[in-house]
């Protein structure tokens, strides 16, 4: 009955995009993508001499478009010369999109609906579990191959997927509990600084942190534990901020935490044993894809039952009305503590990952840059939401990328963008959603119901 | 002893004296009636006792255990539900949603249960939803389980707060002006409510009107609240006919006449 009423409002929905793919299931669309990262595989380098690109385009054809406008900008202000040569780089790039990506897609995933449909009901009716697993399975499986075409791509990935858990654990206290905490950079120091030390301190030869104190094969195994250490150890800085500020409400917490985001700055600016201003590098290379991604997927799925529990929505009530929680029975100040706690306990995760993909730590990583970054993502995503969080990261980061042949503009570009969706959707695009599984990798029309 | 009992309770908001010597004995089953003119310290009395503020002297007691210097939310969890003048729902969640977080206090997962979505947590969640079902049908509102409370009518609304505070398995239920702001059918209809959960649940009340009519009608016992000092105390008739209450309802030349 449910997938009757699914299909019903989704075929009935104007956008003629939904109409049109509104029998595909998600497994449908994942089995597109594997189409489009296999045939950029297969014939990607050849196309784009074919069609006379420079190169293979890096990020869906989008730097290349960029690239060019960027052009046209430097003419206009800089009174570089414009090569017109370089205008039929957006039309190449637009067909080698088309035909590698958004053809594939749409081919195979409106004509495999039917076996899909019938796949996803199969797995539905054995286990959510094996449904889920199957799911990030083959969605590992197109990140890995899109991402190992260049080495530009996989660090793009892993930075997106970092902010994906960054922005995850910022909803939980700005979005969740809806008050305004700036202090998550700060967060996301300490736990790479504290990964830091544990991994670079316990495992390298450092100039900073002294000579490995130990050394054996399989010391990679420990790198969960170096992250869990810097997210407790950053949940623990959150204890500081959220004991003063807590007994306040409203903007205190937010002047409160953003003097945090300073003091931790200028600590590890300070002191010397941390490298000071120049901080730690040289951490070995744990952070890889597979690592990466698990980390993220166990921090959404935690996030997530965490949300959706009854200890979760307290944190909507108290948001909502604090008086009406308490008298509710709602424990008030532990609901909004282990939420804060529990957030700063993810952004350190997060800033334990960050510190190992670019295998480097500093102090300046970790400022007001960084937390109007992330203060982005959240709020163009969608406030108390899961995939909002997953939308803003991703397409915040995507749009950095992209835009980086615009320089300077780029930080014009990004903030007028911020501003739109702040006006025509105060909330952010996809906020107050539930993220329900079941819901998202279910079968979908009346194929999936009639096997 | 009551059920709760208050003893001599007296509260200042700084220099003002907002109630004054309140005295009060709720036996288990009982509904009674608090009314008197705006500004009397009706609600301040709900607020004293649900422990939002803590009064300056005076003692209050339920099942023989001391409220005082308790927090809102440990007295609800002993027995003592509200609901407020000014509806006070949470404007991002539905129906079911608002009945199944006052049950709170009631679920035993814990923080790594919620975390890593333990069986004990789903089989909670579960009974906790069908308890939460079960007052949604006794309140009529079942059918709107899944809305959220602010498309819903206003009378609606009033149910979901009677729902949530149901919800926490109360002995007592405080209602803060039940009626405020309903039309002559709704009036109607929500004193069939609180009738039917007053019979099916055996719970005390104690309620908070402005409408006469209403608290007469619904209450066996009745005090009436002028600048914090309870000027009468006693059944719907013994009320009614009590000339200081006229007084304080209809004003003085009202009642020489």
């Amino acid at each position: 009955m449910v997938q009757t009423t699914n299909m019903t409002s989704l075929a009935s929905g104007q956008n003629p995009v939904q109409r049109f793919f509104a029998q595909v299931p998600l497994l449908g669309f994942l089995l597109g993508m594997l189409a489009c990262v296999l045939i950029e595989k297969l014939i990607g380098e050849g196309l784009a001499v074919l069609l006379g690109l420079s190169q293979m385009p890096v990020l869906f054809g989008l730097v290349t478009v960029f690239k060019v406008i960027a052009g046209g900008v430097n003419t206009i202000f800089k009174g570089v010369a414009f090569e017109t040569a370089s205008l039929m780089d957006i039309p190449r790039a637009l067909v080698y999109f088309g035909l590698v990506y958004l053809l594939p897609l749409t081919l195979v995933a409106k004509y495999s609906a039917g076996a899909t449909n019938r796949i996803a009901y199969g797995l539905q009716r054995s286990s959510v579990l094996v449904s889920v697993l199957v799911h990030l399975a083959i969605l590992y499986a197109v990140l890995h191959l899109w991402g190992t075409m260049s080495d530009y791509r996989v660090i793009t990935l892993k930075l997106m997927l970092v902010a994906v858990l960054l922005t995850l654990s910022l909803n939980i206290i700005n979005g969740y509990m809806g008050e305004f905490s700036c202090s998550h950079p700060g967060f996301m120091a300490i736990g790479a600084y504290m990964s830091s030390v544990f991994t670079v301190g316990l495992f390298v030869d450092d100039k900073v942190l002294g000579a490995a104190k130990m050394g054996f094969s399989l010391a990679y195994l420990t790198f969960p534990l170096a992250l869990i250490f810097g997210g407790l150890v950053a949940a623990l800085g959150a204890l500081i901020v959220a004991i003063p500020s807590f007994k306040t409400r409203g903007d205190y917490l937010a002047i409160i935490s953003l003097a945090f985001l300073f003091i931790v700055k200028s600590l590890f600016e300070n002191v010397q044993a941390l490298g000071g201003a120049r901080g730690i590098s040289g951490h070995p290379d744990w952070a890889s894809l597979p690592v990466i991604f698990c980390t993220v997927v166990l921090g959404i799925w935690a996030i997530n039952n965490f949300v959706t529990s009854t200890m979760g929505k307290a944190l909507n009530a108290v948001r909502d009305d604090e008086s009406a929680a308490e008298a509710m029975t709602v424990d008030t100040r532990k609901t909004k503590m282990i939420a804060f706690l529990f957030g700063a306990f993810w952004a350190g995760m997060a800033g334990g990952l960050l510190a190992h993909v670019l295998r480097y730590v500093n102090p300046a990583m970790f400022g007001i840059q960084k937390l109007a970054e992330v203060l982005a993502m959240v709020y163009f995503g969608g406030l108390n939401s899961v995939v909002g969080s997953i939308v803003g990261a991703v397409s915040i980061s995507l749009l950095g990328e992209a835009l980086r042949p615009l320089e300077i503009f780029k930080w014009i570009v990004i903030p007028l963008l911020l501003i739109l969706v702040m006006i025509y959707r105060p909330t952010g695009l996809f906020a107050f959603r539930e993220f329900d599984v079941r819901k998202i990798l279910q079968p979908k029309g009346s194929r999936g119901e009639e096997v | 002893m009551a059920l709760l009992q208050v003893d001599n309770m007296t509260h200042y908001f700084g220099g003002l004296r907002a109630v004054h010597d309140f005295n009060l004995a709720i036996e288990a089953g009982q509904i009674r009636g608090l009314i008197g003119p705006n500004g009397a310290g009706k609600t301040t009395i709900f607020n004293l006792i649900t422990g939002i503020y803590t009064p300056t002297t005076g003692t209050i007691a339920f099942n023989g255990t001391s409220l005082l210097r308790r927090r809102p939310n440990q007295i609800a969890a002993l027995g003592i539900g509200r609901t407020f003048q000014d509806l006070r729902l949470w404007r991002h969640m539905n129906v079911l949603e608002h009945v199944k977080l006052a049950r709170y206090s009631k679920l035993t997962y814990g923080l790594w249960g919620a975390f890593l979505d333990s069986p004990r947590r789903s089989r909670e969640e579960a009974e906790s939803e069908a308890k939460a079902m079960e007052l949604l049908q006794l309140l009529g509102i079942d059918h709107l389980a899944d809305q959220l409370v602010v498309s819903l009518p206003y009378g609606a609304q009033r149910r979901v707060e009677m729902a949530r505070a149901l919800a926490i398995e109360p002995q007592v239920l405080f209602l803060d002006e039940p009626t405020v702001g309903m039309t002559p059918e709704e009036l109607e209809q929500i004193m069939e409510v609180i009738r039917t959960i007053h019979r099916k649940l055996g719970l005390a009340i104690f309620l908070i009107e402005h409408r006469l009519k209403f608290v007469m009608e619904l209450c066996e016992q009745i005090q009436c609240l002028v600048f914090g000092e309870v000027i009468a105390d006693g059944t719907p008739d013994q009320i009614q006919n009590n000339p200081q209450v006229i007084e304080a309802y209809l004003g003085k030349d009202m009642v020489e006449t």
